[in-house]
C-alpha cells in the first residue's frame, strides 16, 4: 500500500467532495462557530491536516445520549468525524473490539499522548467509587490515569458536567462532574440534556482551527452556545412582551405558538443556543414544538420541577399588556385620507387608532380565551 | 481444564456489562452477565412531582430514548384513572414506531454488524462482483461497480493512515468470519449509508416531539404538540407532508437494504440457528394499541418453546430476587418482591476494585433478577414475534414464513441468536409498513376538526386522590418495559423500573436459574478465548441496554389499597 498523499484536497476527491462541498461545509462551521467570513480559510487549512487528532471517550454513568446525538451531527457528520476528521480511537458504544482488547486501545493512546479526552455520564465517588466499574477499575480511577496525559477535557451532557441527575437529591452514588475531580487539565464544558450535536462538532472544529479552547463563561461552558439568554432569543418572546400566553396544554394560544411561561418554560433562566440553531439539523427545538424549556444545560437543574413559573420579576409586576403591532383597518382607511387632511385630520387619526388600539389590547389580555367579536 | 475468561466491557451495547464464562474443551459450560453500574433512580424520584417524572425517567437511556418517558405517563395516567384523546394515542405510536425503526436499524449496522463482518476482508474485494451482488438481492440504486470502488478506495485510505480509531485491535482475520469479501464491502457500504439514514428518519421526532434524543413533548394527560392545520405554529399539512416522507424513505431502506442484507448474510452463518437461546421462555406485553385499544403487537407469554400456547400475562406474577445481586431484602436473600412490595437498599458485596473476578458464587452484579411466576423469561423482538407469531398475527406469520423459506429452515431455527437477530429484522419491517397508516390516522382526526391532544382534567394535583397506585407497559426496543408508582399527596411515594435488559440480563435469582444472556452462552463454541467473538455474537443479539437494566425499586413497604389496575393503556 502507497503512502497516503499528504494533499488532502486529493483524498477529499477520491471521497466524492468537491472543493466547492468542503469549502460550504467549513463556512456552516464558521457560521456556527460564530466567526466571521475570513475564517473560512483557516478552518479549512486545519481541517486538512492528515493526522487525525486522536481522542478517548470515556462514558461512565451515562444513558448515551450523548453519544446517541453526536450521531445526529451532520457538518461533520459522524462518519466524516471518524473516518476523516479525528482518530477516535476508544468508545466503548462504537469500538469494535471487547475486553482486554478493547482496553488496549485505551492503554496505548494515553501513552502516545496528545489525545483529547471526551467524557460523557457522572463519575461516582461514594464508597470509593464502586458504583460504576469498568474492565474491573472504578470511573474514577479511569478518569484520574486518562486525565493524566490528555492535552484537554471536553466534558458533554449535564451528568460529566456537573452530575446531571444521578447526582439529583439524594444522590445515592456520590455521583459529580469531571471538574469536581479534575482541576490542572483545561475542561470545555457542553451541557445540556443531551448536548446539542452541533455544539459538540463546533468544539472539535474549533480547537482544531485555533489549537485552542473557545471562550467559555465562567461555568466553563463556550460561549458560542451557552453565552446568551433562551428567552432572550425566543422567537415567542414577543407574545410574552404582549402577554399571549399558554393557559392549559391544547388551548388557542398554544395552537398560536404563545408564550409558554406559565406552563413552566425556563427560557429566562436558560442559556444555550437552542432558538437559534435548534435540533436535527435546525428542525425544531422544545418551546418551537410546544413544550416549555427546563433549561438542561444549567447545573442542577433537575431541582427546578418543569411545570412550575420561573420566578424572575424579583417582585415587580410585569406588564401584562402592550399596544399590538397590528393596526386597526379602520385606521388604514383613515391614513388614505391623510395627505389630503393633515393637520386637524391627523389628531383625530390618531385619537382614533389609539382607542381602536386600547379596545383589542383589552380583549386579547394575558388569556388564551376566544376573542370576543367585536 | 475449565477455565473462566472475562470480557469486560461489552463493547457496542448500551451502558457497562461484563461477561465472564467458563469453557471446556472449546465449549462455554456457563454464564454470570452483570452491570456493573448503579445510580439509584427510585431514591431521586421519591418526593417529586409525578407530572414531571417521565422528563427524569427517560434519562434512564439515550439509546432507547422515548420508551421510559411514556411508560411513566402511562403509569401516573393508570394510577390517576386519565383516558388519553385519541390524537395522543396516534402520537405516542408515530413516535415509538419510528424510534424501533431507527432504533434496530442502528443495532443491526453499528452495534452487530461487526460480528459478522470482517472490514479487513472488504480491502480484498472486487467493486465488479460487489455490484452484481447488492443488485442480486435488491434493486436499490446504490449499486454499481463505481460506488463500491470509491468505498473501497475510503477504506484503503483511512486503513493506511495507520490511525484504525475505533476498528482498532478487532477481532480482524478470526476464523469464523464466513462472508466474502465482497459481501463484506457491500456490508461496509451499508453500515455509511445508515449511518446518514438514522440522523434523517429521527427528524419525526423533532417534528412531532422538538428534538431527539429525549424529545421533549409528553404530558401526564397526553402530548405537548399541538395540531392545527390553520397555524404555522402547529402540526399542519407541511409538516404531516415532512413527515410522510421520512416515514416512506425508513420503510425503503429496511425494505431494499436491512432485510436483504440479513439474508444474504445469514446463509452463511446457519450454525447460528443451532446456538444461542436458552431460556425457552418468552414475554411480550404488547403495544400501538388501536383506537379500540386493540394492540397491533400482541401481549403473550410462550412457554419451553411452544408455539401451540399462549399464555395470558398478568403483572402481579411479576417479582424480583436480590439473592445474587448487590442489594439486600429486609426479609431476606431468599424472597422475591412484587415491584409494589419492593425495596432498594444497595449493598456492594463485590471484589473491591480493580478486580479480576466476580464472585461468582456470591452476589454479582447491580441487577436485580426478575421473574414472571417465579421463572426467568426472555423479551425483546424474538419475544414479540413468536407471542404474533404463535397469535396468528397474519403479516407476522408472512414474513416469519417467507424468512424460513428463504434459509430453508423450520420455526425451531427462530431459537436462536441467527433466530433473534432475523426476528429483530422481521419487527422493524413489519412496524415501518405501518407509519404511514398511522399518520393517515392523525390526518383523518385533523380533517374532521380533531385536534385535541391532552386531556387536562386531572392535570391539577388537587384534583388527585391523597393516594394512588398505578402501574404501565410499552414494547422498547429491546423488549418489555414496566414501571410502577405509587403517589401520595400530590408527590412520588415509590416509584421502579422493570426494564427490558433487567429480564435479559438477570443473574441467578434464589433458585439458582440462570437469566436469558447467561442460558443462551451456554452450549456455544468458543474457538479462541482470546477473540470471544462468538460471546459478542450472542450478548449482541439480545442489544443490551444496561443503564436501563439496573433495577430501580421503591423504598416503601407500607401497603396501599388499590385504586385501580388497568390494562397496558
Amino acid at each position: 500500500m502507497d503512502k497516503l498523499d499528504s494533499e488532502t484536497p486529493y483524498l477529499l476527491q477520491k471521497r466524492g467532495i468537491s472543493r466547492r462541498e468542503f469549502l460550504k461545509f467549513c463556512t456552516v462551521m464558521a457560521g456556527t462557530l460564530a466567526l466571521p467570513g475570513d475564517f473560512v480559510p483557516r478552518i479549512a487549512k486545519a481541517l486538512e491536516q492528515t493526522k487525525r487528532p486522536p481522542v478517548i471517550w470515556l462514558e461512565f454513568q451515562d444513558c448515551a445520549g450523548c453519544t446517541e446525538s453526536l450521531l445526529r451531527a451532520h457538518s461533520p457528520t459522524i462518519a466524516e468525524i471518524v473516518l476523516d476528521v479525528l482518530s477516535l480511537n476508544y468508545h466503548e458504544t462504537i469500538m469494535a473490539p471487547s475486553g482486554f482488547q478493547a482496553e488496549q486501545s485505551l492503554k496505548d493512546t494515553v501513552a502516545a499522548g496528545g489525545y483529547l479526552t471526551i467524557v460523557e455520564g457522572s463519575i461516582p465517588t461514594a464508597d470509593d467509587g464502586v458504583y460504576c466499574c469498568i474492565a474491573g477499575r472504578t470511573a474514577l480511577d479511569i478518569l484520574e490515569e486518562v486525565a493524566s496525559n490528555t492535552a484537554a477535557i471536553i466534558t458533554v451532557g449535564a451528568c460529566a458536567f456537573y452530575g446531571g441527575w444521578p447526582h439529583a437529591s439524594p444522590n445515592p452514588t456520590g455521583a459529580v462532574g469531571v471538574k469536581d475531580i479534575i482541576s490542572d487539565v483545561p475542561i470545555i464544558n457542553l451541557p445540556g440534556c443531551p448536548p446539542n450535536a452541533d455544539n459538540i462538532t463546533a468544539t472539535v472544529v474549533h480547537y482544531l482551527t485555533f489549537h485552542s479552547l473557545p471562550e467559555t463563561d465562567d461555568l466553563g461552558r463556550p460561549l458560542f452556545a451557552y453565552g446568551m439568554r433562551i428567552h432572550d432569543n425566543c422567537e415567542r418572546r414577543g407574545h410574552f412582551d404582549a402577554g399571549e400566553f399558554v393557559r392549559q396544554w391544547g388551548d388557542e394560544g398554544h395552537r398560536k405558538g404563545w408564550c409558554l411561561y406559565q406552563m413552566g418554560c425556563k427560557g429566562p433562566i436558560a442559556f444555550h443556543n437552542c432558538p437559534s440553531i435548534r435540533w436535527n439539523e435546525g428542525t425544531s427545538w422544545p418551546v418551537g414544538a410546544g413544550h416549555g424549556c427546563f433549561a438542561c444545560a444549567a447545573p442542577y437543574f433537575w431541582e427546578r420541577p418543569i411545570y412550575e413559573p420561573v420566578d424572575i420579576w424579583e417582585g415587580r409586576t410585569p406588564p401584562t399588556t402592550y399596544a399590538p403591532a397590528e393596526v386597526p383597518a379602520a385606521a388604514w382607511q383613515m391614513n388614505v385620507g391623510l395627505a389630503a387632511a393633515a393637520g386637524a385630520a391627523g389628531l383625530a387619526v390618531g385619537a382614533a387608532a389609539g382607542a381602536l388600539a386600547g379596545q383589542r389590547a383589552a380583549k386579547k389580555g394575558s388569556s388564551g380565551e376566544e376573542e370576543e367579536e367585536s | 481444564m475449565a477455565e473462566r475468561i472475562v470480557i469486560d466491557p461489552i463493547t457496542r451495547i448500551e451502558g457497562h456489562l461484563r461477561i465472564e464464562v467458563q469453557t471446556e474443551d472449546g465449549q462455554i459450560t456457563d454464564a454470570w452477565s452483570s452491570s456493573t453500574m448503579f445510580r439509584g433512580i427510585e431514591m431521586i424520584f421519591k418526593g417529586r412531582d409525578p407530572r414531571g417524572a417521565w422528563a427524569m425517567a427517560q434519562r434512564i437511556c439515550g439509546v432507547c430514548t422515548t420508551v421510559h418517558a411514556v411508560t411513566s405517563v402511562r403509569a401516573v395516567e393508570n394510577a390517576l384513572g386519565i383516558t388519553i384523546p385519541d390524537n395522543a394515542r396516534i402520537l405516542r405510536n408515530l413516535i415509538a414506531g419510528i424510534q424501533q425503526v431507527q432504533d434496530h436499524v442502528i443495532h443491526f449496522y453499528h452495534l452487530h454488524a461487526l460480528d459478522w463482518v470482517d472490514i479487513t476482508s472488504a480491502l480484498k474485494a472486487d467493486p465488479e462482483a460487489t455490484a452484481k451482488l447488492a443488485q442480486s438481492i435488491s434493486d436499490w440504486p446504490k449499486s454499481s461497480a463505481d460506488y463500491f470502488r470509491a468505498i473501497k478506495e475510503k477504506l484503503e485510505s483511512f486503513v493506511a493512515s495507520g490511525q484504525l480509531g475505533i476498528f482498532a485491535n478487532g477481532y480482524w482475520g478470526h476464523p469464523a468470519y464466513k462472508l466474502p469479501p465482497e459481501a463484506n464491502l457491500m456490508a461496509v457500504a451499508h453500515y455509511l449509508e445508515a449511518l446518514d439514514w438514522q440522523r434523517e428518519v429521527i427528524k419525526v421526532h423533532a417534528i412531532l416531539g422538538s428534538k431527539n434524543p429525549h424529545p421533549q413533548t409528553y404530558l401526564v394527560g397526553g402530548m405537548a404538540i399541538p395540531l392545527d392545520p390553520d397555524s404555522e405554529k402547529a402540526i399542519n399539512a407541511d409538516q404531516l407532508a415532512a413527515m410522510r416522507s421520512l416515514f416512506v424513505k425508513a420503510k425503503e431502506f429496511v425494505e431494499k437494504v436491512y432485510i436483504p442484507d440479513l439474508l444474504a448474510v445469514a446463509p452463511f452463518y446457519l450454525e447460528w440457528a443451532g446456538y444461542g437461546e436458552g431460556l425457552g421462555n418468552f414475554m411480550a406485553c404488547g403495544d400501538f394499541p388501536d383506537r379500540t385499544a386493540t394492540q397491533f403487537l400482541p401481549p403473550g407469554i410462550i412457554l419451553n418453546r411452544d408455539l401451540g400456547t399462549v399464555h395470558p400475562l398478568d403483572q402481579e406474577k411479576v417479582a424480583e430476587y436480590v439473592t445474587r445481586s448487590w442489594f439486600e431484602y429486609s426479609e431476606g436473600d431468599e424472597v422475591a418482591k412484587h415491584p409494589w412490595e419492593g425495596e432498594t437498599i444497595p449493598h456492594y458485596t463485590g471484589p473491591q476494585p480493580p478486580y479480576e473476578l466476580l464472585d461468582i458464587e456470591g452476589k454479582y452484579s447491580w441487577i436485580k433478577a426478575p421473574r414472571y411466576d417465579d421463572r426467568p423469561m426472555e423479551v425483546g423482538p424474538l419475544a414479540r414475534m413468536l407471542v404474533a407469531y404463535a397469535s396468528e398475527h397474519p403479516r407476522v406469520k408472512e414474513v416469519v414464513d417467507a424468512v424460513l423459506d428463504k434459509l430453508g429452515a423450520g420455526p425451531e431455527a427462530l431459537f436462536s441468536t441467527l433466530g433473534r437477530t432475523a426476528a429483530r429484522g422481521i419487527e422493524t419491517l413489519v412496524i415501518a409498513e405501518q407509519l404511514v397508516s398511522w399518520l393517515d390516522e392523525l390526518a383523518t382526526n385533523m380533517a374532521e376538526g380533531n385536534l385535541q391532544i391532552h386531556n387536562g382534567e386531572k392535570w391539577d394535583p388537587e384534583t388527585w386522590p391523597a393516594e394512588a397506585q398505578g402501574w404501565a407497559f410499552h414494547e422498547a426496543p429491546r423488549g418489555m418495559l414496566g414501571h410502577w408508582i405509587r403517589i401520595k399527596e400530590g408527590k412520588i411515594e415509590n416509584y421502579q423500573c422493570v426494564v427490558p435488559s433487567t429480564w435479559n440480563a438477570s443473574p441467578r435469582g434464589a433458585k439458582g436459574q440462570r437469566g436469558a444472556y447467561e442460558a443462551a452462552l451456554v452450549g456455544t463454541p468458543l474457538a479462541d478465548p482470546s477473540q470471544p467473538i462468538e460471546v459478542l455474537r450472542t450478548i449482541h443479539s439480545f442489544d443490551p441496554c444496561m443503564a436501563c437494566a439496573v433495577h430501580v425499586v421503591d423504598g416503601s413497604r407500607r401497603e396501599i389499597v388499590q385504586v385501580r389496575l388497568d390494562g397496558c393503556m
